[in-house]
């Protein structure tokens, strides 16, 4: 037996999706999305969970994890239906009950980390001075304070702990 | 001398690092001055950051966008990821008064502010409307005679309905922004499927990522192209990376690096080292 969710819809909406009612599921989405081609995800079927209220069944599949937000689902859609905003607030709420790959992990703490999704090796720094460009680049990486009110607003938004 | 804050991103300046002095030079040739945008961070990454927490990628991005605010210039991007994501945020910022009071009490705590008067662009929206296919023509030192794949990746036209670039189904500033140097934009099969590395697939789910590219390649292979040319490092490093284990040789150049030889620029200075498939101009 599945429990439904009436509230699951106004949660997306809350979390920067659509609001999943106005798909009258014609499938345009599922027909042009190439992880479809790839993978078992279906794409109005995901937009009919959310309708439904399915949202244990939802966050404990990868299925949403297999869009590339290529947005293809989203140019075609015929209601206008914000698509991968929707399937990203789905994977936020996901994260919010700890459910995150570890790979996606170790992105997410390269962020922490360098205010950067990768990391500033010995190698690229020799490329670079080879370039004549700065060994390291003008971002937050050359900049202690930048990089300090960076990691301000990750722990204001609770983010350090959330991917933790 | 139309003047733009540059924003390096993370796989350019971390990972191929000729791509962003390739850009400097092109924009030096053709009379675009940019400015680095100092202590800006990640946009951050519209596929990953974005997919795990919505409040953070969007400070994250303000913060950004406010730095560029303050020096009263136009963000220009080398990245479809960070133009996604700094593009998307500009433009919520902007239509939402009390999405922007909520990132601006996260600002705050940096005693930072933004208004929402950014304005994000791509380089090559720039190169193209800007500066105009006729201007760099006049510029090419070198004129090309190769067979090129135009590879767009998605989100440097979409979602179309606020970019509002080009056709996203069927586009053409890519292909027109090869041609002048020279070089043949190869029509073929497919031309705007994703590289398949964007929505943190490529990190969640490898094989999946793959697929997408194995069946670009195979498309761009058929279609007789020498070199890939792409718009995105993240595009860029989904195709040099994969390309051995999927049995392909197709060397792969970001759009700035093409310009780069055609304007005369050595293999040295254009960081073709960093590329896993050799480059032989």
């Amino acid at each position: 037996m599945v429990t439904p969710n009436p509230d699951f819809y106004n949660e997306i909406a809350a979390n920067g999706g659509a609001d999943v009612k106005m798909c009258f599921q014609c499938g345009t989405c599922t027909a042009g999305c190439p992880s479809g081609k790839e993978t078992a995800y279906r794409t109005r079927k995901v937009m009919r969970m959310a309708q439904l209220g399915l949202k244990d069944e939802l966050l404990n599949t990868d299925d949403i994890w297999q869009c590339t937000t290529c947005y293809t689902c989203e140019e075609r859609c015929p209601r206008g239906v914000p698509i991968v905003d929707t399937i990203l607030a789905i994977r936020n709420i996901a994260i919010q009950q700890g459910k995150m790959y570890d790979a996606h992990k170790k992105t997410a703490n390269n962020l922490v980390k360098y205010g950067h999704t990768v990391d500033l090796n010995d190698k690229v720094k020799a490329m670079r001075a080879s370039l004549g460009l700065p060994e390291v680049p003008p971002t937050v990486l050359a900049n202690e304070k930048a990089s300090a009110d960076f990691a301000k607003i990750l722990a204001k938004t609770g983010f350090d702990k959330l991917v933790e | 001398m139309a003047k733009y804050a540059f924003f390096l991103g993370c796989i350019a300046p971390l990972r191929y690092p000729g791509i962003e002095k390739s850009t400097r030079k092109v924009a030096e040739a053709l009379g675009i001055e940019l400015v680095d945008l100092a202590d800006a961070s990640c946009c951050p990454a519209p596929g990953v950051i974005r997919s795990f927490d919505k409040k953070t990628w969007i400070a994250a991005a303000a913060r950004n966008l406010a730095l560029a605010e303050k020096e009263g210039l136009e963000i220009v991007t080398i990245c479809n990821g960070c133009y996604g994501s700094l593009f998307d945020a500009a433009h919520e910022l902007a239509e939402d008064p009390e999405l922007l009071k909520e990132v601006n009490g996260i600002l705050a705590e940096i005693g930072m502010e933004y208004k929402g008067t950014t304005k994000v662009r791509h380089f090559a929206e720039v190169l193209y409307n800007d500066v105009g296919v006729d201007a760099i023509k006049a510029k090419i030192t070198n004129p090309l005679s190769y067979q090129v794949a135009a590879f767009y990746g998605c989100h440097f036209l979409k979602p179309s309905k606020i970019k509002n670039i080009d056709d996203p189904e069927n586009p053409h500033i890519l292909d027109d922004l090869i041609e002048a140097t020279g070089a043949k934009s190869m029509p073929r099969k497919k031309k705007i499927l994703c590289c398949g590395s964007g929505g943190g697939v490529k990190a969640g789910f490898p094989n999946v990522a793959k697929a997408f590219t194995q069946t670009n390649l195979e498309n761009m292979k058929e279609s007789g192209a020498q070199f890939i040319v792409d718009v995105c490092p993240f595009c860029h490093l989904q195709f040099d990376l994969s390309q051995a284990e999927l049995g392909f040789n197709i060397p792969v150049l970001h759009l700035s690096q093409l310009y780069g030889i055609a304007m005369g620029m050595s293999a040295d200075e254009l960081g073709l080292a960093a590329h896993k498939v050799p480059v032989v101009l």
